[in-house]
Formats: C-alpha cells, sequence, structure tokens
C-alpha cells in the first residue's frame, strides 16, 4: 500500500499514513505540484510555517525502466513566489519507490531557531538526528561525513550554507552516484524553504526493501520499457558515445552562439568570442590533455543510459568539479563574459560547495557585473563575490537572493528574470518559441518547462525557424504540456529527444506508467494529464496574487536589438496569453 | 572558384582539418556549389550532419554558397 510520510518539524517526529485515493495515479510533479496546491495556501510566506516541501518520485522511479531516477521537488518558491516543481537525478526517488513512499512531505515550523535536523529514514522508520554539526561547513565536505556515518548505500537530500541562511537561491542537493554533492533540484530557491524549517538532510536507505518498486501490470511495464530502451539506444542525440555521452550537454554552447541565440555578457548580445573554449568539445579536449586518455561521461543516476554526466580535471589531472553542464559554463561563462574553464569548474564548484542554483548564480554575477561590482570577463573577481556569499556577508546575502534581488539593489534595468526567476541560456530575441515558455510557464524563466529549442535549434521533433513569428504560443504550449507529463514519469527530459523522433517511444513512456499503475493510458493521457498539471499551477499562482502581466519577459528584450541579428522581443501580449487562454 | 570558411563541430570534427577549437578551415569550391557538395568535399558521409548554420542562419543542404560565407556545421546533438 503506498504511504505518505510526513515530517513534522515544529514536534521532531515522522509518521507514515496511508496515501488518500485521490492521489493514488499521481506521482513526480503531479503528485508535488497537487499536494502543494492542496496543502500550502497560495498566500503563505515561503519560508513561514505554512510552507511544504514535498519529495515524489515518479511512476517509473524504482523500477527498471532506462534513465528514470529522478525526484521531484514542490513547494511554494521563495523566488519567484509562486508554486514551484524541480526536479533532479539520483537514487534518493528510487529508493522512495522501493519502500513504497509515494510522497515525503515536510511541514511544520522549528521553535528553536539556528537548530538542524537530519531524519534518517529505514525500513525500521523515520528517526531524527541533531545535524548542527554539518552546519555552516561546504557540501562535498558534509556530505562526505554523513555518507561515512550513514554508510555508502544511503542516499542524502539536503542544503548548503545557502539552504541554511534562507537564501532564494538555494537549490536542494543530493549525492550522485560517487557520493559527490553535485545534484541539484536546484531552482527556485526551495534549498531555502527547507533551511526555514531546519532541515539539514534526509538520509534514505532501503536495506531489506525490494529490488524493485511494485508493478501492477507487469507485461504491459515490460513493453513499454523495451520501447523506450531501444529509442533511447539508437536516437543520434542519445545512443552511447553520441553527443551527450561524449562532449555532454556543453555540446550546445557552439550550436546556440553560431545561432546568435547564446546570451552573453548579461544578455547584452547573442554571441560569445569565447564559446569555444567552454564548449563540450573543449571539456573533452581539456579532459584528454590533462589525463593523457579520452573520457566519456558517467551516469548522474543509478540506471541511466544517456549518462552525460561530465567531471572537469585540473591541469595537475586531479578532479576540480563536477559537473559542468552546458547551462553552468553558460553562466558562470559567457554570460558573465568568462572564457575560462578552470574559472567556470571552480565557479561550479563553488555553487555546489555553497548549495545554489548554478543558472540563477550565473544570472545574478552577470548583473552584478552590470552593476560594476566586477568586470566582465574577470574570473577571479567572480569566484571572490561567491566567497562573500559563502561567507554570508550583507553583499553576500545580496547575491545569494538572486538575479531580480542584486538588480534591484544595486539599480540595474538589465535584469533578465521571469517571475523573479533568472533566464538559462538560451536568448529569446534570437529563439522567439523559449520565450513563450519563459514568459508563460508557472515555473518563472525555465527552459526545461517547456523546450521548444528542440524544433527551433536542434532539428528535433520537425524543424521550425527560431527568429521566425507565428505559432509560437501552441508550440510551447505543446512542449509545456508533454513537460508535466514527462516530469511525473520519473525519466529524464532528455528522453524527450529520443521519444519526439521516435513514436514508439513515446508510447513507450506511456505503457511503463500505465503499468506500473494498472491502467490503459493513450497519447490523450499525457495531454489530458499534463493540462491538468499547468491548470493545477496556474490556478495556485494567480490565487498568489499572479495576474498576466507576470506572463512577459523582462522589458529591456522589447527595445534593446540583440546582436547579431540585431532583434527585439516581439512575439506579441495576445499571443503569449493565448497559451493558457483556453487550457 | 569561390572560398569558404568552415567550422565543424562536435563529431564532425574528426573530418576537420583544422585541429584548433572554433577556427574555420578553408575550403575550395567550384561557383554555385551547394553546401550537400561541401560536405562530400570535406569527406563526411551523408546523413550525418544535422544542422548548417550560415551567417547565424540555419541553412538546407541545398543552400547555393558565396564566396567567403561563414558556415558552421553540426552532427545530432542536444542539452540542456
Amino acid at each position: 500500500m503506498a504511504k505518505f510520510l510526513r515530517i513534522n518539524m515544529t514536534t521532531q517526529t515522522a509518521t507514515y499514513e496511508d496515501a488518500p485515493a485521490k492521489y493514488a495515479l499521481m506521482a513526480g510533479r503531479y503528485l508535488t505540484s497537487t499536494l502543494v496546491a492542496d496543502q500550502v495556501p497560495p498566500s503563505a510566506h515561503p519560508l513561514g510555517p505554512n510552507n511544504k516541501i514535498i519529495l515524489a518520485p515518479g511512476w517509473a522511479t524504482g523500477t527498471s525502466a532506462p534513465t528514470s531516477a529522478r525526484i521531484s521537488i514542490g513547494a511554494k518558491s521563495p523566488l519567484t513566489g509562486g508554486i514551484k516543481e524541480s526536479n533532479a537525478g539520483t537514487g534518493f526517488g528510487q529508493q522512495m519507490a522501493r519502500m513504497e513512499i509515494q510522497a515525503i512531505i515536510v511541514e511544520g515550523f522549528p521553535t528553536t531557531p539556528g537548530k538542524f535536523w537530519g531524519v534518517h529514514i529505514t525500513q525500521n522508520g523515520a528517526t531524527f538526528f541533531p545535524a548542527d554539526e554539518y552546519a555552516g561547513k561546504g557540501n562535498y565536505e558534509a556530505w562526505r561525513k554523513i555518507i561515512e556515518r550513514f554508510g555508502k548505500k544511503a542516499d542524502v537530500m539536503g542544503v548548503g550554507v545557502a539552504g541554511e541562511k534562507r537564501m532564494t537561491n538555494a537549490g536542494i542537493c543530493f549525492n550522485d552516484m560517487q557520493g559527490r554533492a553535485s545534484r541539484y533540484a536546484g531552482r527556485g530557491g526551495l534549498g531555502a524553504v527547507v533551511g526555514s524549517k531546519g532541515l539539514k538532510f534526509i538520509v534514505i536507505d532501503d536495506t531489506g526493501a525490494p529490488p524493485l518498486r511494485p508493478i501492477a501490470d507487469k507485461d504491459l511495464f515490460m513493453q513499454g520499457q523495451k520501447k523506450l530502451t531501444q529509442a533511447i539506444r539508437t536516437h543520434d542525440i542519445t545512443k552511447p558515445k553520441g553527443g551527450l555521452n561524449t562532449y555532454g550537454t556543453a555540446v550546445l554552447v557552439n550550436l546556440l552562439n553560431e545561432a546568435g541565440g547564446f546570451p552573453t555578457r548579461n544578455f547584452s548580445s547573442g554571441r560569445f568570442e569565447g564559446a569555444p573554449k567552454i564548449a563540450g568539445e573543449a571539456i573533452f579536449e581539456g579532459n584528454k590533455q590533462r589525463l593523457g586518455k579520452e573520457l566519456y561521461n558517467h551516469a548522474c543516476s543509478p540506471g541511466c543510459i544517456i549518462q552525460c554526466s561530465n567531471v572537469w580535471h585540473d591541469e595537475k589531472g586531479q578532479e576540480a568539479a563536477s559537473c559542468l553542464e552546458y547551462e553552468s559554463v553558460w553562466s558562470l561563462g559567457a554570460n558573465c563574459g568568462i572564457d575560462s574553464l578552470d574559472d567556470a569548474g571552480e565557479l561550479v564548484r563553488l555553487c555546489n560547495d555553497i548549495g545554489l542554483d548554478t543558472i540563477e548564480a550565473g544570472v545574478t554575477l552577470a548583473v552584478a557585473m552590470e552593476a560594476g561590482l566586477a568586470k566582465f570577463g574577470d574570473g577571479k573577481a567572480a569566484i571572490k563575490l561567491m566567497h562573500e556569499i559563502a561567507q554570508g556577508t550583507p553583499l553576500g546575502h545580496i547575491l545569494g537572493n538572486g538575479a531580480a534581488f542584486t538588480g534591484r539593489a544595486f539599480g540595474v534595468i538589465r535584469v533578465p528574470t521571469v517571475k523573479g526567476q533568472g533566464l538559462p541560456a538560451y536568448e529569446p530575441r534570437a529563439v522567439k518559441g523559449i520565450g513563450v515558455t519563459y514568459a508563460t510557464s508557472p515555473m518563472g524563466a525555465d527552459h526545461t518547462a517547456g523546450y521548444t529549442i528542440a524544433p527551433e535549434i536542434l532539428g528535433v521533433s520537425g524543424k521550425q525557424d527560431p527568429l521566425a513569428l507565428g505559432g509560437k504560443a501552441a508550440l510551447s504550449k505543446g512542449f509545456q504540456t508533454a513537460t508535466a507529463f514527462i516530469d511525473s514519469t520519473g525519466h529524464c527530459l532528455f528522453i524527450a529527444f529520443p521519444i519526439l523522433d521516435i513514436g514508439s517511444g513515446f508510447e513507450g513512456m506511456i505503457e511503463e506508467a500505465a503499468g506500473v499503475l494498472g491502467v490503459q493510458w493513450t497519447a490523450a493521457d499525457v495531454t489530458r494529464i499534463g493540462e491538468e498539471i499547468l491548470r493545477t499551477e496556474r490556478k495556485f499562482n494567480e490565487a498568489a496574487g499572479f495576474t498576466k502581466k507576470d506572463d512577459r519577459l523582462p522589458e529591456f528584450m522589447k527595445y534593446e536589438p540583440l546582436p547579431p541579428h540585431n532583434v527585439v522581443y516581439d512575439v506579441t501580449d495576445e499571443e503569449l496569453d493565448s497559451v493558457y487562454k483556453d487550457m | 572558384m569561390i572560398q569558404v570558411r568552415v567550422r565543424l563541430y562536435a563529431t564532425l570534427r574528426a573530418y576537420a582539418s583544422q585541429q584548433k577549437l572554433g577556427e574555420p578551415q578553408i575550403v575550395q569550391l567550384p561557383d554555385g556549389a551547394t553546401v550537400k557538395q561541401l560536405i562530400a568535399a570535406l569527406g563526411i558521409p551523408d546523413n550525418i550532419v544535422r544542422k548548417v548554420f550560415s551567417q547565424g542562419r540555419a541553412v538546407e543542404e541545398d543552400h547555393v554558397l558565396r564566396d567567403g560565407e561563414d558556415i558552421g556545421m553540426f552532427p545530432p546533438v542536444a542539452g540542456g
């Protein structure tokens, strides 16, 4: 019987309850967003007693399905003030699923400010332990110690100094398969919510649980798994030693740069002259030179067959940072005018160590550079600013609260945020459809919420001219809807590349989920469930005070032409509003 | 004859004469040559090139090249 684990931070108690029937068919984002909508008042202060943190594995998580170890986390976001779902690849959700914990609900509020607790979940129950000795430390050290204490079988969720200090760019951190504190549900400041509750860690160890979660219809599930695996294994993008496995996600750097859509120096240009130096090809070549051999990428979480996670090595061949993703080398590289992988790598390492979202951190640093706190391109100065955050100085608190807050503190006009959240690594003036997603997603600016880049730039799922107007609202709506479903499956969003091109892979994803639940679903159910999730999230945001004016890109994008195409953002407000008009 | 400047990315780098990252190589082609002919001239097999950019715009294989044109070529890649 599926159960919820309720962790009460007021009383330091953890109790299991039967999951109400209403939620029986929900998982991942479907479940976390619905539970947040049902249990968190939209007017609640995100760092106050009435907010909750919800964790849920996807339908396929904890099964033998490939690349299915995503855990979804939901809460009201202190960064956007709206509902937030952020997910990460980690063994944590798989252990939850095998223990038949459908959701963990963290609620209540500490009675002793400044005190931190950990919760240890095993088959024998969930127990609290004081975690003050781990507070104030870097995450690499803290995770090493906590894994030493609880054993390598344990997966650990937690927050760093940024979360402890309730900074609104604090992410939620998980260990990777080597125990590194490097896998993040980064976006939206959910780490600050965890910190506000006096929670430092949740440690899970399912020793004694069955090796796989229960599956209602095994034949249907296995049929789906086979189709999906085949699609991932054969698609050019996701196959072994394909683009992702060799070069990592940063293989996109040169592509977006060629397309003139690579945001540079705080979104003042779409092209960066230093792009080739920070691209996936440079990571691959740099590692090869420093290690004396080719290094292919590894899985971020158990059971991933795409394997796009990397490690950057220093001049001595020692590990410097993991993972140098596209978004991170962009935000902490090009967006700050930095063309050194060593500097960008150190900034990634610091984000992981302090407990920050790399996208928001880089967008914030660039706004700080615009404000004159450092020069664009000065990696060492950027590193110094990151240490201000780690030390919790007044300047560090400003920077740790993200780009919008920093922009306001220093009177900067060019602040690339929507709903208070920093824009990711695709320039909407040069790629119109992704701008629709940034503007209208209930999550704030988020490329993963509706990745129109696939047809606009990659040539996946058809081809669309990124600079052309017309049809971009419908495109974004379709992607946002499908994504809400994929975020509920527990699969990494990267399965979208093969399943958008290979129809049987798409069927396989649906059959897996339906097989786990023992239902009959078709493509129509993907749309039905995706739209239901989006409606739930949208309704929460409206009740929290959001209106149409929040579904807009920053004003400067409408009057500052972006080189090299010299275009402004010209999708009309009416078209933006059409995305959710009839949903 | 025309000359075009070509940058090959990701796995296409195996077909590049210029190994320095981001630096173009110069290719000479007859007048009126297309992207398809350029791909053949580089020794790249059919169906490996997914995206071709000219001055920041995606072009197809039948695109007729001009003297001095800047071209970037990619195999199927993705990320996020």
